[in-house]
């Protein structure tokens, strides 16, 4: 029985899985690129959006496919159906990963002030919370899912402290209004990664909890 | 508005000879509902929908415990007439059978057998029960022709119509489509969306897609047991039982 079928339940995870952990290099690959104003590695990252891209309809086409042939119900109808939001998530977690470092690119040709404090941290916080989404993914775990969740207030109020250090750096030099505004739209970018990492987290429970809960 | 028990199962058992073919089965099917029985052959829904219009009195060796009642009225009662049983609960089986005669008199049949002699109201009769299972317009100009000359899928709709005939609230469906094309599937589908504005419907199907996009509310049997009875979508979504999970996601059957 379900042989065929499982065999594609099989691949579809495996895929995920191997998705999560190309935006997780990628966000990773960035934020070091970032704090090394390491051109190199940014563009790098850059290129590699169209590698996840290309996974993200290779995912999409498996769903598509699964839809299509086994009609699935019960577990596996959720975890199909979560996986073809997920893999959006993921996609724009790429593309966000792209557009940091293409800002990364124009910022490491210029001095970075050493007022937006805050953003090491934002960045250390939303690729942990990155990780911590996926492997509630890859460990089926609904409770650390939870937990990326309520992490996401983490990420918030960092926006805010980052939004607070621009507005300050614009204030003492008139200056550096370009490099500050970038720093904002970075910050903006990670804030929209722990968006896009609660989704993720949501969606595990969504695939995995034995009764329909609100997420 | 929560619809109300049109009919109230309790604790029935029915045995053929020494097989225990129901056990302890309770069940509250609703009014103006479609109401799916899945499982894997041999599981008893058949035999239990039979139960509801008392089909398996027609068993020698069939022994039944228990109460079944519809509209608080218990069918198995003493002083029950299985024939006025049967024209309130009426049934449509997996082949189309319909009589051999003209597709007027088929559906005349049933009114007729209950007395109603009167052409003109027979001519109603006719009409609205061909209407009510959508077949009307295909064979209004041929009602005298045989109900033999046509397709699968109109025969089971005519078979519909003439259960429609006798006025039933109740209409049992054993697999309706299981024979048909996948239009004339189409078709019975749409239908039964339709009947159960004004009947209680009971479906058996083996096409458990069916019984997602069909029906209000399923109930899974496996050897002669009720395991699971829910809404359609949470059985279908969340299955409570490990059994059922198993079942509809093809794991055994």
């Amino acid at each position: 029985m379900r042989t065929k079928f499982q065999e594609q339940l099989d691949i579809l995870n495996k895929d995920l899985m191997n998705m999560g952990a190309l935006i997780e290099k990628s966000i990773e690959d960035a934020v070091d690129a970032l704090m090394k104003k390491d051109i190199d590695k940014a563009k790098k990252v850059m290129d590699g959006d169209t590698v996840i891209d290309n996974e993200e309809k290779k995912i999409h086409n498996i769903c598509f496919n699964i839809l299509m042939q086994q009609q699935p119900v019960a577990k596996d109808l959720r975890l199909v159906s979560a996986a073809m939001k997920m893999v959006t998530d993921m996609e724009r977690i790429g593309d966000h990963a792209s557009d940091i470092s293409e800002i990364t690119i124009f910022l490491a040709k210029k001095p970075l002030d050493g007022r937006a404090k805050h953003i090491d941290r934002m960045a250390t916080e939303t690729v942990k919370m990155l990780i911590e989404s996926i492997e509630a993914f890859i460990d089926k775990d609904i409770e650390k899912a939870r937990s990326v969740i309520k992490n996401d207030d983490i990420i918030d109020s960092l926006f805010l402290k980052t939004k607070q250090d621009v507005i300050d750096m614009i204030s003492d030099n008139r200056n550096s209004g370009e490099v500050a505004t970038d720093i904002l739209m970075i910050a903006k970018y990670f804030e929209r990664i722990g968006d896009h990492a609660t989704n993720i987290a949501e969606w595990v429970i969504y695939a995995y909890s034995d009764t329909a809960e609100e997420i | 508005m929560e619809k109300q028990t049109k009919i109230k199962v309790r604790n029935l058992d029915l045995f053929y000879g020494a097989n225990h073919a129901l056990k302890n089965v309770n069940m509250d099917i609703k009014e103006k509902s479609v109401t799916a029985f899945i499982g894997p052959s041999g599981c008893g829904k058949s035999t239990f929908l039979k139960t509801l219009n008392r089909m398996n009195d027609l068993v020698d060796s069939v022994k039944i415990d228990g109460l079944v009642e519809l509209d608080n009225e218990n069918i198995y009662g003493e002083d029950v007439d299985t024939t006025l049983l049967r024209k309130k609960i009426g049934m449509v089986f997996q082949q189309p059978n319909p009589f051999p005669m003209s597709i007027y008199d088929n559906i005349a049949y049933g009114p007729r057998v209950h007395g109603i002699k009167d052409k003109n109201k027979l001519d109603r009769i006719v009409e609205e029960s061909l209407r009510g299972a959508a077949i009307f317009d295909e064979v209004k100009d041929r009602l005298k022709k045989s109900a033999l000359g046509l397709s699968g899928g109109q025969q089971q709709r005519i078979c519909i119509a003439r259960a429609l005939a006798v006025q039933p609230d109740v209409l049992l469906m054993d697999e309706p489509t299981s024979a048909l094309d996948p239009i004339s599937t189409a078709k019975i589908e749409e239908l039964m969306d339709e009947l159960k504005k004004k009947y209680t419907v009971v479906v058996v199907t083996h096409n458990m897609q069916q019984a997602v996009r069909v029906s209000d509310e399923t109930a899974f049997f496996l050897v002669g047991e009720m395991v699971e009875f829910n809404r359609t979508k949470d059985l279908f979504a969340y299955p409570k039982d490990k059994r059922t999970e198993d079942y509809i996601t093809g794991r055994f059957g």
